[in-house]
């Protein structure tokens, strides 16, 4: 008999792993071990406890889960296979998140011993190639960004911002203007600004978007004054549009005297076609994890980087990176310098992987991925405002850059069904989903962001399932109400998500929120 | 400075969770107000009183309410299998699904509000955590004299004016949310309950709703707090700014509500309170009293749009007059609102219409509203 491969059907049968794992903790038994380690040689101290202070001892050893290695591997497998990572679904619904491929040749180059063993602490003289590669990375990223100089050390885009804004403090007291107490940024731009600005100390004025989506200039004509510490703006913002009037915000902030900041986490649809210091901008960061392919490492440590024009270089963080024609070395002695955001000099492994991944592209390249998210997400769009109870608000029959902010509002009205209903059907086909920040300023929203990573038997895979799912919310709305049916969990309490008393991220701390309930 | 238990001095009350009625089971009441949305499908402006339900039904109208309520509860069925259903008979909640529920009441002959409060009160009485009403804004502000504001409840949107901010998204939302609420995934917090008047519109009062975000009606006219407002930031932003000797002229609604219960003031929603170094020096100020009160002296007048069509002035506060205005001045206005609310009024400018056009082309242009504490939202306030 000739054997034949039975077809597959249109959408895919998908059906997540489930495997009801319970915590590490409770998984442990008295007495299991991973490893023994061999006995104490005779006449080394018996316990090297010993030598230490008693300050530092424990009185009683940590409370460690006991499990042997092959549990602990089974365990993390199935928690892996429970999840829906990058390299396993097409990772186009978490708009604003820039998933693209992570090449894993890049994973080898950083795995290999002279990366994975190098140590902080070692002699410059040792370490001249991790060195030039930090230093010819900085180089890069000011050039992509126009900046000045660049500081790699924080890890993750969060961290980048909080970066930019105490060096924005740092500048306005070197001048004696520490009165300024103001930072500005616009609901679309990512919260973490405003999260940042206020983190420092600042005082949080918000701006909304005028009728065609943009951020409006005059309310923040009416905002600025001698207060104005700086404007954190993201451009294009999370609806996908760019704002084309960006040099006058840029002004109107300058002429107070503050200055421009642009959250450049995500700058794939910019890439080698604007440049942040060419519209005026005084500081920029990139997150190395979205837009330069690193892993987002799920929330650290990733790699962000911090571009400022030369005014403000005094103020970043220490050390800074240094070639003197013939050597590379750390400079440590910055008076002005804000301190340091991360030990050393950031996250090695991933800058790394960023500098790898510039250099395998060249100039070229980088417009070329631009070129292609913005393609890629003006087709995925074209084909998602097909299907029924979509839209796509503001700026009607306009271009997106390299995201668009959709909206569902049609579909609920006439369903019943929301968007996270739609999002968590979609989990039911396999991949993600994702709908927007808070406060929802775009009705039942939903962000999709295609990336240069994707084909476009990817986008029409990806496309099919939505219009399946929202098909279905008008003919069986009970069906997507009630999903997902086919993942690893169902459904988790949001309550308790902004519930501190109920959150927990740590055994310790779930034990005792759960006794004092 | 503001404490713990903001959440609990707001009004916000945990759902019933494990504290079920009898024996584990979760009791949920419904009512129907059958006539209810009789007069929009004729084009009337309401279904209140028996003339208007007369006119309607020549008009060749048909109640809608008990088709949408069979929505609510077939949702709320799917959700929370096994929960028990106390109603009305007949048209009032029987019919909806003929013998899903336990009837604990009799049909009154007629219809009135006094029937609707002694409905509610059988419905209470016979173990309900809850009660899931069919109507409009005439249901709602019936509901509210028969409950007073302290049971939660939650609306099966099936009237024609909705303009508060107690009903469900859909009636199937109105399941979803009644579930969340008994099974003690969601918590209530108090909602506005406002109706028209002629052309203008009066809170009436603040009715406990559950909160589920994006389930329960916004951006209609009628606010309530959602998880994502920071009115304890709100208080503080407002008490931080408050002047020694200065009074405080506060507009009614949910938000300047909590601010004051936060503030530890306690004086009716629907009202205009006047407050001095925090305490109250008028609740139910009229306009004469506001204006005696705050002359003289540094004063502020802290008020919240109305949610959907964001006025500032003119609808529901008109104590608020021209001269009391002008002696405060723009500077002293200060616009309290929570994000989510700011974010349903979809861009759409603030409003002002005090009657006084110069007046109100002297507050248009841009203002600073208090999100939270040191936050701050760039708005814009409009001609009309
Ligand atoms: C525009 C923008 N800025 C900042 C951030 C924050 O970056 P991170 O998650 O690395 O802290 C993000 C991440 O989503 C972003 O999209």
């Amino acid at each position: 008999m000739t054997g034949e491969i039975a077809p597959k059907p249109p959408l895919r049968r998908y059906h997540a792993a489930r495997w009801d794992e319970p915590l590490l903790f409770e998984l442990s038994q008295p007495g299991q071990r991973g490893i023994l380690p061999p006995a104490l040689e005779p006449g080394l101290a018996a316990d090297a406890a010993d030598e230490l202070p008693a300050a530092l001892r424990r009185e009683r050893p940590a409370a460690l889960p006991e499990l042997a290695q092959n549990a602990v591997l089974r365990h993390y497998l199935r928690l892996s296979q429970e999840n829906l990572g990058a390299d396993l679904n097409i990772d186009i619904g978490q708009g604003t998140c820039t998933m693209k491929y992570s090449p894993k040749v890049n994973d080898r180059l950083v795995a290999g011993h002279k990366l994975a063993a190098l140590h902080p602490r070692q002699d410059d003289e040792t370490a001249q190639g991790v060195l030039e590669i930090l230093w010819r990375l900085e180089r890069m990223l000011a050039e992509i960004s126009g900046m000045d100089r660049v500081s790699l050390q924080p890890g993750a885009g969060s961290a980048a911002i909080w970066t930019n804004v105490a060096m924005i403090r740092a500048y306005h007291e070197s001048r004696g203007e520490g009165h300024r107490d103001q930072v500005i940024t616009t609901i679309f731009s990512h919260p973490s600004n405003a999260a940042c600005a206020k983190t420092a100390g600042y005082e949080v004025i918000t701006l909304y978007p005028d009728a065609d989506g943009y951020p409006d200039l005059d309310a923040l004509k009416a905002a600025v004054s001698d207060r104005t510490a700086a404007l954190l703006i993201t451009n294009p913002e999370d609806t996908g549009i760019f704002n084309p009037r960006i040099a006058e915000f840029v002004e109107a902030v300058h002429a107070v005297g503050g200055l421009a900041c642009y959250d450049q986490a995500n700058a794939n649809g910019v890439l080698g076609i604007t440049r942040a210091r060419d519209a005026g901008f005084d500081l920029c960061h990139f997150n190395l994890h979205k837009t330069f392919s690193t892993p987002h490492a799920c929330g650290g440590p990733a790699a962000g980087a911090c571009g400022v024009s030369a005014e403000l270089v005094p103020f970043l963080p220490r050390p800074t990176v240094e070639f003197d024609g013939e050597r590379y070395f750390l400079d440590d002695d910055r008076p002005e310098s804000v301190g340091k955001v991360r030990p050393f000099t950031g996250v090695a492994p991933n800058l790394v992987r960023a500098y790898s991944w510039i250099a395998s592209l060249g100039a070229e390249g980088l417009r070329e991925v631009a070129e292609i998210a913005v393609l890629n997400n003006n087709y995925l769009m074209t084909q998602m405002l097909k299907i029924r109870g979509i839209s796509a608000p503001y700026a009607k029959g306009r271009r997106r850059i390299e995201q668009v902010r959709y909206s569902w509002e049609e579909l609920a009205e006439e369903t019943g069904v929301h968007s996270e209903d739609l999002g968590h059907r979609a989990a039911d086909y396999g991949v993600h989903y994702w709908t927007s920040h808070h406060p929802y300023v775009v009705p039942e929203p939903a962000t999709l962001e295609p990336t240069e990573s994707y084909s476009k038997r990817d986008l029409d895979e990806y496309v099919a399932i939505m219009n399946a799912v929202a098909e279905e919310a008008y003919a069986d709305p009970e069906t997507v109400r009630t999903a997902p049916h086919r993942s690893s969990v169902h459904l988790n309490k949001e309550e308790t998500l902004d519930d501190a008393g109920a959150w927990a991220v740590t055994w310790r701390a779930y034990r005792r929120k759960n006794a004092e309930r | 400075m503001l404490g713990g238990g903001a959440a609990e001095r707001a009004g916000i009350v945990p759902g019933p969770g494990s504290g079920r009625a009898s024996g584990g089971v979760h009791t949920v009441g419904l009512l129907v107000n059958p006539v209810a949305g009789l007069g929009g499908t004729v084009a009337l402006k309401g279904s209140d009183g028996a003339e208007a339900q007369r006119r309607a039904r020549a008009l060749g109208a048909a109640p809608r309410a008990a088709e949408r309520a069979a929505l609510a509860l077939a949702e709320l069925r799917t959700r929370l299998p096994g929960v028990r259903v106390v109603t009305v008979a007949g048209d009032m909640g029987e019919d909806v699904l003929p013998g899903a529920a336990e009837v604990v009441c009799d049909r009154p002959l007629r219809t009135t509000a006094a029937d609707t409060r002694r409905a509610a009160g059988a419905l209470i009485e016979a173990g309900a955590g809850l009660l899931l009403f069919a109507g409009g804004d005439g249901t709602a502000r019936d509901v509210l004299d028969a409950l007073g504001g302290g049971f939660p409840a939650v609306g099966i949107p099936a009237g024609v004016k909705m303009h508060s901010a107690v009903y469900a998204v859909s009636p199937r939302a109105a399941g979803e949310v009644a579930a969340a609420y008994l099974s003690g995934a969601a918590t209530a917090a108090p909602s506005e309950v406002m109706d028209r008047d002629g052309d203008d519109i009066v809170l009436y009062g603040l009715l406990s709703v559950p909160r589920v975000a994006e389930r329960v009606q916004r951006g209609k006219v009628g606010s309530s707090l959602t998880g994502g407002d920071d009115l304890a930031g709100i208080a503080a932003e407002v008490d931080a700014g408050r002047r020694a000797g200065g009074v405080d002229v506060y507009g009614p609604g949910t938000t300047t509500h909590g601010v004051l219960r936060l503030l530890g003031v306690d004086a009716p929603p629907t009202g205009v309170t006047a407050v001095a170094d925090g305490s109250c020096l008028a609740a139910d100020a009229d306009a004469a009293a506001l204006l005696r009160l705050s002359t003289g002296r540094p004063a502020r007048i802290v008020v919240s749009p109305i949610g959907g069509q964001g006025f500032l002035f003119g609808r529901g506060n008109q104590q608020i007059t021209p001269a009391l205005l002008r002696a405060v001045g723009r500077d002293g206005v200060v616009v309290v609102c929570g994000e989510t609310k700011l974010a349903a009024l979809g861009g759409r400018p603030l409003l002002v219409d005090t009657g006084d056009d110069a007046l109100d082309r002297s507050l248009t242009g841009y203002l600073p509203i208090v999100t939270g504490r040191r936050r701050h939202v760039m708005y814009r306030v409009g001609e009309r």
